[in-house]
């Protein structure tokens, strides 16, 4: 609002940087500064705490890893419409309740509850996604409004009950180990971000999500319908957001209204922090899985690292502040030296 | 005939009507609605939620968004009852300590946002999680109960039996807010900035003081609405302020104001406040379900942006006519 300079920057950067960014580059981008952050973190950790590195807590760490990686994928995929979604945590255990009440109550198998929850959630999202085309109204609205509606109707129906006679082989997933320290559930958003990067990168689809956020009335001069497009960005994001609630889920054994806090408000945070952190631009046009994945390592590390060493649980939340903060004022940092080295 | 065309073109014309009609209708059908008791409650509610829609209107006004109201709130709440009951100091001293914390998380959004011309979403979500920690690791989830006798009378004080104490800050600060915006050359300022803020910077505007000052006065209005929370609950509450996100931009909006800045109206959106209120006064009367309470405010804030569109076009439409 008071500059138009980071969104010219943000628009500049990607064609002039693929061009040339060699080796030094990349020491340059935000994704290897995060890589550093991890590594120095949680150097720091097992060294103030044999029990970092425990099979227990890397199993734990995997855990909140998937979630927290999905949650920002979920909403990185509305951020690069240059909107943002905070329905998402609504939309989430909607379908985590849908597939609660058909797999317990209605008796269904769970693969068809699953096809199920994700439809809802589908369905949610292009609701949202119809709403924010048709009356051109910010999608911070329609989603905060939404939010409240979605939210507000699966508790009227569910009654605040929840769902804990859930198949065993839901319970079991959720509780399964792979190589006896790592969680399923990791391998699920790794294999999520991996097609969705290769959606953005390769097919003609996820180029026209990125054209339309970056500027929406060239990419409708060029032929991209940027309406329909940005529904099924939505339609995207509310898919993940039902996909990650499906698997908390099965992390906790039960279907639980209040698993996203109230009008689903504590998946927010978490959400933002990830694409802010990996370099994901709010005013759309340019993102980055990899970055969202290993921004949301960075939040999963130190919470964990923070409790370890008894910080007290309250005062991680001033922390993950601290760091969003310092966060975009290094990024603002490094995109200002970058300019003035003639780099990008 | 004229005469009235200009009254509906006016913000707060709108929610006048529906909220006469709303209130008439519900008393009609259910008389209890209207009995002083009713009208006390309403009218609290009222006056705490207007506090808390106004923090966010000068941000809206600027064409940005604060959704640290809440925390600056809460974190003001919990100063006010811990200085009070942890170190005795008196409720006066501490009113002025809270607002002061207030003033300071809003020069610290303001300031950080005018600077580094980072979005205000961001720097409000990261303060929001900062103020929030901040709350959370003073009080470690626990309320402070030793609340001196003299603040809980006010909360429950009322004026001739029906209007409550509280609500004269709110009615002070109505008042205030549209003289400052209204004639006031930092009121002029502030919507000029949210109007346009390449224009107001080159007719001579600070943009860097507006939107500081602009967040000062949210702040402030936050812990103001903070303290009247703990004076109404009579605990000083780590919770205070955690619902008041989707309220304090609902209110605005039904009164009409342009998210993307340089037009708010006050009356508007004390009106708009009313409405919320008294919509939900009504779903508790007639016994629908709490559940559903949350599905009207979202259906409202969604009916009153497509008023809003409407009449946007239409104002389009009839200036390009006359043009």
């Amino acid at each position: 609002m008071n500059s138009i300079q980071p969104t010219q920057l943000a628009r500049v950067e990607p064609e002039v940087a693929q061009s040339t960014r060699r080796l030094p580059n990349f020491v340059l981008t935000n994704e290897f500064g995060l890589l550093i952050l991890i590594i120095a973190f949680a150097i720091l950790f097992s060294l103030q705490n044999e029990n970092f590195l425990s099979r227990f807590n890397l199993f734990a760490l995997s855990r909140n890893l998937a979630i927290y990686a999905l949650v920002g994928m979920a909403m990185m995929a509305v951020i690069v419409t240059g909107g943002l979604n905070l329905a998402i945590g609504a939309i989430g255990v909607c379908a985590a309740m849908l597939f609660g009440w058909t797999n317990q109550v209605v008796g269904l198998h769970w693969s068809v509850s699953v096809v199920l929850g994700l439809s809802l959630a589908t369905a949610l999202g292009a609701v949202n996604g119809w709403l924010v085309v048709k009356t051109g109204i910010h999608s911070f609205v329609i989603t905060l409004a939404t939010m409240s509606i979605f939210f507000g109707l699966m508790v009227f129906m569910t009654q605040a009950q929840s769902f804990r006679g859930l198949s065993p082989e839901v319970i079991n997933f959720g509780k399964s180990k792979i190589l006896n320290s790592f969680s399923p559930l990791l391998l699920m958003a790794i294999v999520a971000g991996v097609m969705l990067s290769t959606m953005y990168k390769f097919t003609a689809l996820g180029r026209e999500m990125l054209a339309a956020g970056a500027t929406p009335e060239a990419a409708e001069l060029s032929g991209v319908s940027v309406g329909r497009t940005f529904m099924y960005c939505h339609m995207l994001s509310a898919f993940l957001a039902g996909f990650t609630a499906l698997l908390l889920t099965s992390r906790y054994g039960a279907a639980i209204p209040s698993m996203a806090g109230q009008l689903g408000q504590d998946w927010l945070l978490p959400a933002f922090l990830g694409p802010v952190l990996g370099g994901t631009i709010l005013t759309g046009g340019r993102v980055s899985v990899l970055g969202t994945f290993l921004g949301a390592t960075l939040v999963v590390t130190l919470t964990n690292g923070l409790l370890m060493l008894q910080v007290g649980e309250f005062w991680v939340q001033t922390v993950l502040g601290v760091l969003l903060l310092l966060a975009v004022l290094g990024d603002k940092a490094r995109r200002h030296y970058l300019m003035q080295r003639g780099l990008a | 005939m004229s005469k009235l065309n200009d009254y509906i073109q006016t913000d707060w014309f709108g929610p006048a009507v529906i909220s006469l009609v709303a209130m008439l209708g519900i008393g009609l059908t259910n008389p209890s609605f209207l009995s002083p008791l009713n009208l006390n409650v309403l009218m609290l509610a009222i006056a705490i939620s207007g506090m808390v829609a106004m923090s966010q209107m000068v941000i809206i006004a600027i064409g940005q968004m604060n959704l640290s109201v809440g925390a600056i709130g809460g974190f003001a709440a919990i100063s006010f009852a811990g200085l009070m009951e942890l170190h005795q100091m008196p409720a006066g001293m501490a009113v002025v300590i809270a607002m002061l914390i207030g003033c300071a998380a809003g020069f610290f959004n303001g300031w950080l946002i005018a600077t580094t011309g980072i979005s205000a979403f961001v720097i409000t979500l990261a303060s929001l999680s900062i103020f929030k920690g901040l709350n959370l690791g003073i009080t470690e989830a626990q309320a402070y109960y030793g609340i001196p006798e003299g603040v809980k009378a006010i909360g429950n004080e009322t004026l001739f039996g029906v209007i409550p104490v509280l609500a004269i800050p709110t009615a002070l600060v109505v008042v205030l807010l549209w003289f400052v915006l209204a004639r006031l050359p930092l009121g002029r300022n502030i919507l000029a900035v949210g109007a346009n803020s390449n224009a107001a910077s080159l007719s001579g505007i600070s943009v860097k003081w507006t939107v500081i000052s602009a967040h000062v006065i949210s702040g402030l209005l936050a812990a103001t609405a903070g303290i009247m929370a703990v004076a109404h609950l009579q605990i000083g509450q780590p919770t205070i302020g955690d619902d008041w996100l989707l309220l304090s931009f609902a209110a605005p909006v039904v009164g009409g104001a342009v998210l993307n800045g340089g037009h708010v109206s006050v009356s508007a959106t004390i009106l708009g406040v009313a409405i919320v209120a008294i919509f939900n006064q009504a779903l508790v009367l007639f016994r629908v379900d709490p559940y559903l309470v949350q599905v009207v405010l979202g259906g409202l804030i969604l009916w009153a942006v497509g008023v809003n569109r409407w009449r946007e076009t239409r104002a389009i439409k009839h200036t390009s006519k006359v043009a």
